[in-house]
């Protein structure tokens, strides 16, 4: 069957099962732009600004665990896309770009609009294509959405020229790709997890490290399973929260930099770490050379360069979290009287006494101005039954959310931890919000971190995704003062952002709800009425701008000196 | 230390600037590479010389096997290995000279490729330390010009992909 390429580009995503692309057109792919117009089956909901389109697409794929779909036009459509690229790169999020190019006899010809775009993605994807030949497109989105979604999932970026998508050419879609270059490995090497059982049964003071590897693996039962079969504590990265259910007993709930006392005097005493599917970034080690200095490591990781890379390792199980998890659970069960409850019970009493004695808390006098923690604290208690989504962006009230906010299940929480992306949230609130249309999605955001995409309401009114953005407005970049007051003696370099702009006006003149809480007794009134609302709404809550997030291990410190004011 | 590591790779657009990207973006050093097709013209095989101590080298060969479009990767330190490498050195020649020249080429098994009134081209080839050994002697004389190709090597055995994982692994799950 002869089709266009625009046609075929349309087939492939039906093909794929994707209902939603977020896109912003431009000369080069108005031809693909024209199909997808005339069609029912795809859903494109135009963004205004790539940026935007690139973070819906990530906020998509986090949210369902499917890939996210962005089409762009060529030159400043495929720079503007580049930030998203990066983030979806560190935080291993499965999205698919698709970007325009020049037509093939003008490229490197420096034409209207060209840019490089598989020379610039492609230390930024984890792989791309230039389509040279439209008989070849169906196999390479074929390839892409492979590529993107299996093994360690990634950004893939395809880039099709305007001749190929108005020339016809052959249809087909495969039904299977293999690759020769890449077989990522599923199944755990079993000498090596019969090596993990056997230390598992022998430790006396195990910890689990939890990743963002579980989430993508689907592994929370198993994971379940495992910590409450060995009686292992949980503790978890930014990446991982909801992979375990933060308010079941054996969970610590964050570790790292700003995590909980208790998750990271854990990780430092223990006598095995049990690392799935995370990759021991700098904010989770702290000083690497004293993380966990007592410890055997075992790590389980789909990505080889993942092990090994910053922290030794003593068992490595190369292998998706799941799988491995399986069949990790099922020795476990063949040898049941390995271990002892009676043997993990000083240790555990051990950290019930860490988590008594610093627990997360934070003081609200009622007459003093409103706490960032108790704002978050307030949402939560509104929304726990509603299993809302939560996204935010990146700064001082992100950690808040990570500590205060409890999270009991997977794919609802989405935050940019590796790039750490400002104005990320509410563009990927509006992608979990376009995939699931009658879910609760929740975004905490900072005032400086929400007028890098703020433009994205637009869409959000436009399209009517009733998102519900929370602005911790402390009139700075909180986490830059943070950091101002403890390592540069207060000086408060570049980091006030003064009172502008209003955000209820903001949101009116973009025809959604805006709100306003500058009162302790407000919080509570404001967050029913934003709940309440079909709208999108910004609620802008005046918080005090001089709070420190805390604890907190100051940059390589490490993991057992956290500093704490309560 | 010093390791010669050889990829297999698609012999596809992008694939040499993908590899090199690697090195470049996580700081790791290219003493000297080469590439060309095998026999198959679908593939290419690429030599790699680097340096680093085992930590940095289990990395790149790691990193190297996550490329998409590498097919299989070789660390030929862990195995026996020959390597070869050609120069070609231009050298200024006064008249007195010429004898000498050819007599230092003549030790080395270099052959004159080019000659002009002032100048020879000599080509030579063999191991590192001979190529240099001759470049050092020639050098009195008035090096012009100077191309090397890089490294080539071939395990004298056939191996199995290289250390994807570490060597330790590799030996326990035997
Ligand atoms: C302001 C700020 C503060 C931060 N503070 C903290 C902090 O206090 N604590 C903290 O934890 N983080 C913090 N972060 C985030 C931090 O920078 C890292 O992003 C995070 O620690 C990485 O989490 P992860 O190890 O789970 O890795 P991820 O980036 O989620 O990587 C997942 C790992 O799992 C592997 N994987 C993927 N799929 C599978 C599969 N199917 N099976 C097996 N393995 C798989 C991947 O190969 C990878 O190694 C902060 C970020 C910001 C912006
Ligand atoms: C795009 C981008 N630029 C700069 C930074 C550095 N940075 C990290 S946090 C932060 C401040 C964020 O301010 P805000 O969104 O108001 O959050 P707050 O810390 O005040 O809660 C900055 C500037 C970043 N992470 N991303
Ligand atoms: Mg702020």
């Amino acid at each position: 069957m002869k089709l266009t390429g625009a046609e075929i580009f349309v087939e492939c995503l039906k093909r794929e099962g994707v209902k939603t692309i977020f896109g912003l057109p431009g000369g080069v792919v108005l031809k693909i732009f024209d199909i997808l117009h005339q069609q029912k089956d795809v859903e494109v909901i135009l963004t205004r600004h790539e940026a935007g389109a690139g973070h819906m697409a990530e906020g998509y794929a986090k949210a369902t665990g499917k890939p996210g779909v962005a089409l762009v036009t060529s030159g400043p459509g495929m720079t503007n896309v580049v930030t998203p690229l990066v983030d979806a790169y560190m935080d291993s999020v499965p999205i698919v770009v698709f970007t325009g190019q020049v037509p093939t006899h003008l490229i490197g010809n420096d034409a209207f609009q060209e840019a490089d775009n598989v020379g610039i993605s492609r230390p930024c994807t984890k792989y791309n294509f230039l389509v040279k030949d439209v008989n070849d497109l169906g196999q390479i989105i074929k390839e892409a959405f492979y590529i993107a979604t299996t093994g360690r999932p990634g950004p893939v970026l395809v880039d099709i020229p305007k001749d190929v998508a108005m020339n016809k050419g052959e249809f087909r879609y495969p039904d299977r790709v293999s690759i020769r270059g890449y077989n990522p490995t599923y199944e755990g090497n079993k000498w090596q997890i019969k090596q993990a059982v056997e230390a598992i049964h022998k430790a006396q003071k195990p910890i689990a490290y939890v990743g963002g590897g579980a989430i993508f693996s689907n592994a929370h039962e198993e994971l379940l399973e495992f910590a409450e079969l060995t009686q292992i504590p949980v503790d978890m990265t930014l990446m991982a929260l909801g992979a375990f259910p933060g308010s079941h007993p054996l969970s610590l709930g964050m570790m790292g930099m700003h995590g909980s006392y208790a998750s990271n005097m854990a990780v430092h005493f223990s006598d095995l770490v049990i690392a799935i599917g995370a990759r021991f970034d700098d904010r989770v080690t702290g000083k690497v050379s004293e993380f966990c200095p007592e410890a055997k490591v075992i790590h389980i990781d789909i990505d080889p360069t993942s092990i090994r890379k910053n922290v030794h390792v003593d068992i490595p199980i190369v292998g998706d979290v799941k799988t491995v998890l399986r069949e990790l659970n099922a020795m476990l069960k063949a040898t049941p009287n390995g271990h002892s409850i009676e043997q993990r019970k000083p240790w555990l009493n051990q950290i019930n006494e860490w988590k008594a004695k610093h627990p997360l808390t934070y003081v609200q006098p009622p007459d003093a101005l409103i706490k960032p923690q108790y704002v978050i604290d307030r949402i939560y208690q509104f929304t726990k039954d509603k299993d809302p989504i939560v996204s935010t962006d990146v700064g001082q009230h992100q950690m808040w959310a990570a500590q205060h906010f409890v999270l009991n299940k997977p794919h609802r929480w989405l935050t940019s931890g590796g790039l750490g992306t400002m104005g990320f949230g509410m563009p990927a609130a509006l992608g979990a919000q376009a995939a699931f249309r009658d879910k609760l999605v929740l975004c905490i955001a900072g005032d400086g971190s929400f007028q890098m995409n703020m433009q994205e309401m637009a869409t959000a009114v436009v399209n009517k995704l009733p998102v519900k953005v929370f602005i911790l407005n402390n009139h700075f970049h909180g986490m830059v003062r943070q950091w101002q007051d403890l390592f540069y003696e207060g000086r408060y370099a570049s980091s006030y952002l003064d009172t502008v702009p209003d955000f209820v006006k903001l949101a009116e003149a973009f025809n959604a709800v805006g709100l306003r809480a500058t009162k302790v007794g407000e919080v509570d009134g404001v967050i029913k009425e934003a709940l309440k609302a079909d709208k999108p709404v910004i609620v802008d809550i005046e918080v005090d701008p001089y709070e420190n997030c805390y604890p907190m291990i100051p940059a390589g410190g490490c993991n057992h000196e956290m500093e704490r004011r309560i | 230390m010093e390791h010669i590591i050889s990829v297999l790779v698609e012999n596809k657009f992008g694939v040499l600037s993908r590899v090199a990207n690697l090195f470049s973006g996580r700081g790791y050093n290219i003493e000297a590479l080469s590439v060309a097709p095998t026999l198959d013209p679908s593939m290419s095989m690429m030599t790699i010389v680097t340096q680093g101590d085992d930590r940095i080298i289990e990395q790149i060969v790691k990193q190297l096997n996550k490329v998409i479009d590498v097919i299989k990767v070789v660390d030929l330190n862990e195995t026996e290995f020959v390597q070869r490498e050609t120069a070609l050195i231009k050298i200024h020649t006064r008249q007195e000279d010429r004898a000498e020249a050819l007599r230092i080429a003549d030790i080395f098994r270099g052959k004159v490729v080019d000659s002009t009134p002032t100048t020879y081209t000599i080509e030579i080839t063999g191991d590192v330390r001979k190529v240099e050994a001759c470049i050092n002697l020639l050098q009195p004389l008035g090096i012009k010009e100077l191309v090397r190709t890089g490294r080539v090597a071939i395990a004298r055995e056939p191996v199995r992909q290289a250390a994807a994982q570490p060597k330790r692994i590799l030996k326990e799950e035997k």
